[in-house]
């Protein structure tokens, strides 16, 4: 480890703008240094993905062999692919499941000692979350399209724009998702046990944020209250609907932005909640 | 006796234990059902946008369906948290199940007893019911018979399923969610007509694996239906002898498993 772990804003002599961005930056790093300790275990889920891939695509590609037009919810079968293995390459980038540090950290009473830091939980854990999302983005993502590209014709993108508006459309998810997955962790301060809460969301965030189905399936007016009324579909809806061009430029810019509506509220919501918790908690143990 | 005895204990202790957290356990136990609704949901949502998938209307998808999730949440609950090997192998936790005078096995599945996952075992056992009464079923003995076995054998497949997979953490530590893709991905591979996927993929699954005789193979001999994939009716029948099979092939991977262990130490 070098010293810029140690770098804190106010005792640094790089000024406070330029050490708070070297201490976020060096958290980010460690955020993506804990996961790629875990080689195998990419390995084992990248496997997983594939086989997952496989199944869903079968079935949708199936399902538009029997729609009106053969376009089921208005996308064609290319698309209905891209759907799908893209899907699987961003679930471990967009990483909806699985995070129960601070619900953990909250009952066993290690938070206090994160409290203690110069640097807030919430910046702490987003920059964490963002480490871990650059390494799914570079071992996680990339096997699953392939497997999908070699197996189906996948959807090429026909504008300029996807592509640089697919890469924001991650970005602003893995944030959204990680506002989720921190307001989910932090009914720990006021539960003890998060269980239920967590529970909940893991069920809500796979089916509402379109990892199952694409929502489009769904009738129009529930779907666009969807959208508008919770960041869910902002998940892996969007990200999805923009690679595989799904809508027109305009439509599928106004999702991203709609997206980057979602990242700052829940940001800001994960921000408040915290300092709502930390005005009532009792460390659990003193 | 004495053993059944500590089978006894070791159960109901996992009973009690759920319910002195009452809320938590109501909410766990919903929560659970909700899984399991969702895959049914999720069938329902497809069936909007096509009259059939792979061939088959949706009655008769929702028999399909009926018969994997029952026989899914079965084994779920029963054996489901084997998957948690690959956490006590490497913290060392199985070390003290072996120096008991117990099989590892069982006492591995009693330690851990998900009671919580029981109402959704009601919840696959009540879309099959209401999948058999939408279903114009010609009733014989045989078919009677079929009905009652088809999800009991499915659970017992997908225990083995649970089983094989968990058992590689003996061999490989770190094999991670390697294990999802054929107990989950198993479950939503047999949830559907098999005539959807693709031949290769397909003879893997379904023959190789036997996960076609899980669901569909049981459902097109209930519903009197030719299979388009062209196997006879009576190997609808299959699904007992496919079960045991699995249930044999596993009992020697965990025995095997169990003799090549060496404890992390940790």
């Amino acid at each position: 480890m070098d010293q810029r772990d140690a770098s804190v804003p106010t005792i640094s002599r790089l000024g406070p703008f330029r050490a708070s961005v070297a201490t976020f930056g060096a958290l980010i790093g460690s955020g993506f240094r804990r996961y790629a300790t875990y080689r195998q275990a990419t390995l084992a889920g990248t496997f997983t993905n594939v086989v997952f891939g496989f199944l869903r695509c079968y079935v949708l590609l199936a399902v538009a062999e029997g729609a009106a037009g053969n376009m089921p919810a208005g996308y064609d079968a290319e698309q209905l692919a891209t759907y799908v293995w893209a899907g699987q390459g961003l679930l471990s980038v967009i990483g909806i499941w699985g995070w129960t540090e601070l619900a953990d950290r909250i009952r066993t009473g290690d938070i206090a000692a994160d409290l203690l830091r110069p640097i807030g939980p919430v910046t702490a854990f987003l920059a964490a979350d963002l480490g871990r999302a650059l390494h799914g983005m570079l071992t996680r993502f990339a096997a699953p399209l392939l497997a999908g590209a070699i197996f189906f014709p996948l959807h090429t993108p026909a504008r300029w724009q996807t592509v640089p508006l697919f890469a924001v459309s991650i970005a602003l998810a893995v944030i959204i998702c990680f506002g989720c997955k921190y307001l989910v962790n932090a009914t720990a301060y006021w539960l003890q046990d998060a269980r239920g809460p967590i529970m909940l969301w893991t069920l809500g965030s796979g089916v509402l944020g379109g990892l199952y189905f694409p929502l489009r399936l769904l009738p129009d007016g529930f779907v666009t209250a969807l959208w508008l009324g919770t960041p869910l579909p902002s998940l892996l809806q969007t990200p999805l609907d923009v690679i595989a061009e799904r809508d027109g430029p305009v439509t599928q810019i106004a999702l991203v932005a709609l997206q980057l509506l979602w990242a700052v509220t829940m940001l800001l919501l994960a921000g408040l909640v915290q300092r709502r918790a930390e005005r009532r908690l009792v460390v659990q143990g003193g | 006796m004495a053993e059944f005895r500590a089978y006894v204990a070791l159960g109901t202790a996992q009973i009690r234990s759920a319910a002195s957290y009452r809320a938590s356990f109501l909410v766990e136990l919903f929560g659970n059902v909700g899984a399991t609704v969702f895959d049914v949901l999720t069938v329902l949502v497809l069936f909007r946008a096509t009259p059939a998938v792979g061939g088959f209307t949706l009655r008769e998808a929702i028999l399909i369906v009926g018969i994997s999730s029952a026989g899914f949440a079965l084994a779920d609950m029963l054996v489901g948290n084997v998957d948690k090997l690959k956490t006590y192998v490497r913290t060392g936790t199985l070390d003290a199940v072996l120096v008991r005078p117990l099989p590892a096995l069982p006492q591995l599945l009693l330690m851990d007893l998900p009671v919580r996952k029981a109402l959704r075992v009601v919840f696959g056992f009540v879309v099959l019911g209401l999948a058999v009464a939408a279903n114009d079923v010609a009733w014989t003995p045989a078919r009677v018979l079929l009905i009652a076995l088809a999800p009991l054998m499915a659970g017992v497949f997908f225990s083995a399923i649970f089983v094989t997979s968990a058992s590689l953490a003996f061999w490989w530590v770190d094999s991670g969610e390697i294990g999802s893709a054929f107990t989950y991905g198993g479950r939503d591979f047999t949830s559907y007509p098999i005539s959807v996927y693709g031949s290769w993929f397909r003879n893997l699954f379904a023959y190789a694996m036997g996960f076609g005789f899980v669901a569909y193979q049981p459902a097109l001999t209930l519903l009197g239906r030719d299979d388009p994939l062209g196997l006879p009716s009576w190997t609808g029948f299959l699904s007992p002898l496919v079960a045991l099979v699995a249930a044999v092939i596993a009992g020697v991977v965990w025995r095997s498993g169990i003799r090549h262990y060496r404890s992390t130490g940790s």
